[in-house]
């Protein structure tokens, strides 16, 4: 008897709808474009910022359009998605041992959940935002 | 297969996904007050100016900027591969490079400022 | 004890004659309490005899019985009837090639076991009359959990950089290289480096994490790959930026 083994072939295209957490891993590395997208907008800010106060005011009145609104909520959702997985992630990464025992994974992610919203509100406080 | 050189690009990934998860979100907030017509009083021309004026500003600025377009552009050029798109020296070096022409020009209008 | 008559749908490949596989509906009176491993005896044993499938010790420490149950990588002994409603599809675990029915051949697994170097190479040779290795729990705690690794390729399953490039040597295996390199008494790090820190090492590791969602050891292979990320970028950094500077 000879051996004929039958390769099935990975959809490169479509795989990740075969699972969910495949779909949920796609969505996260989906944030990158939206992420990036609002990247160069920051570059875009920095020019107008150089290019003078009319310019950098123009730049404050163009934020206001709708496509900037819908463009705002979907980088909110998407930085902070991001931000999410990331803390979670970070866990695995970093096992911290105290003797024999290992801190808790949820420890280590929420450490940096705290940290983040201190610095969030760190840099709304500096904004005056409050 | 002799060791690879990945680590030149996923060292500052892991960075600038850092810088991203701290920082992005609240700055995405204040830009979204901005863009509901609520402009806080630090993203004013004056204050921002005087932020982007001083070095400690310059060096934060820049950092958050090019490590996020940088660890943006990598994750992009992986869900590339992922989608199915295999011509990944392409799209590393156009991703990559995009990255950097982002991150000089805010240098350069950094300067200006 | 309760009863429940089971739809099985399981995917078929005879190498003698086929050229495709194609799936094969079967009707099974089972136990409430059964897993899908007794299912697919009950049919071996008195419906259909020339249904093909490992298993061996039906609770889940040989790792032999790996499979996809409704599109999902488990071990067949450890998949409860309970846990399943309608027609429960079978298949042979994804990303190797089928041997026959849900056999599946494991060839490339083992070869990159071996590649990795997974057996102590001492830091300081010790002859007998030194005497043992000596550890404390500590140290053993250290590595502990990536060595409860069964071998049920069920991480290789669930990988999609796997699927879509064969060449990567997979979770499983850069597990046991790090189980090593963490292990006190070896001394072996910078020769596995030479597998796991190429590409087809941990550098095609995405870290999608769906192999240590579905390991049912929870060896977690997701985090040793991604501590060895990091190490390997610090190697990186000591070998070509630092002057003289050897990992």
């Amino acid at each position: 008897m000879s051996r004929r083994p039958l390769v099935r072939v990975c959809p490169p295209t479509t795989w990740y709808f075969r699972q969910p957490r495949y779909l949920r891993y796609m969505s996260r590395e989906i944030t990158s474009i939206f992420v990036g997208a609002y990247c160069v907008l920051l570059v875009v800010a920095l020019q107008r910022l150089a290019a003078g106060q009319a310019a950098w005011e123009g730049f404050l009145l163009a934020l206001q359009s709708p496509l900037s609104i819908v463009f705002h909520l979907l980088a909110l959702v998407a930085a902070v998605y991001h931000a999410a997985t990331w803390f979670n992630a970070t866990q695995k990464a970093m096992p911290v041992q105290i003797g024999e025992d290992f801190l808790p994974g949820n420890v280590i992610s929420g450490a940096h959940y705290v940290a983040w919203v201190v610095l969030s509100c760190v840099v709304l406080f500096l904004a005056g935002v409050f | 297969m002799a060791k690879s050189h990945k680590p030149v690009v996923w060292f500052p990934f892991a960075a600038g996904g850092t810088v991203i998860a701290f920082f992005i979100p609240v700055i995405v907030l204040l830009t979204s007050m901005a863009a509901l017509g609520h402009v806080p009083d630090g993203l004013t021309y004056e204050r921002m100016h005087a932020f982007a004026g001083s070095a400690l500003g310059k060096l934060v600025i820049i950092s958050v900027v090019a490590l996020s377009l940088w660890s943006s552009a990598h994750r992009l050029r992986c869900t590339c591969f992922d989608f199915g798109l295999r011509a990944d020296k392409a799209v590393a070096t156009v991703l990559y490079l995009a990255a950097v022409a982002g991150s000089v020009a805010a240098a350069v209008y950094l300067l200006r400022i | 004890m309760k009863q429940r008559v089971v739809q099985l749908e399981v995917l078929r490949y005879n190498p003698d004659t086929d050229s495709e596989a194609s799936f094969q509906r079967y009707e099974v009176v089972c136990q409430d309490e059964w897993v899908v491993l007794d299912a697919l005896n009950k049919v071996k044993e008195s419906i259909d005899p020339t249904l093909n499938y490992r298993w061996s010790c039906h609770m889940a420490v040989c790792g032999s019985c790996g499979m996809m149950i409704n599109g999902e990588p488990k071990l067949a002994c450890h998949a409860f009837l309970r846990d399943y409603e309608g027609v429960i599809r079978i298949e042979p675990l994804a990303h190797f090639p089928i041997e026959r029915d849900l056999v599946t051949a494991p060839d490339d697994f083992m070869e990159k076991l071996k590649r990795v170097k997974p057996y102590l190479i001492p830091k300081e040779k010790k002859s007998l009359s030194d005497g043992e290795h000596r550890q404390t729990p500590a140290q053993l705690m250290k590595f502990r959990q990536y060595s409860m690794c069964i071998n049920c390729m069920l991480c290789y399953a669930a990988c999609p950089e796997y699927g879509l490039d064969p060449e990567f040597v997979g979770p499983a295996a850069l597990t046991l290289a790090h189980r090593y390199n963490q292990d006190s008494r070896d001394g072996g790090r910078l020769a596995r480096q030479e597998v796991v820190a190429t590409h087809e090492g941990v550098w095609t590791c995405t870290f999608v994490g769906a192999c240590s969602e579905v390991c049912p050891a929870h060896v977690d292979p997701a985090s040793a790959l991604q501590q060895m990320k990091i190490t390997s970028s610090i190697d990186w950094i000591v070998e070509h930026l630092i002057p003289g500077g050897k990992a």
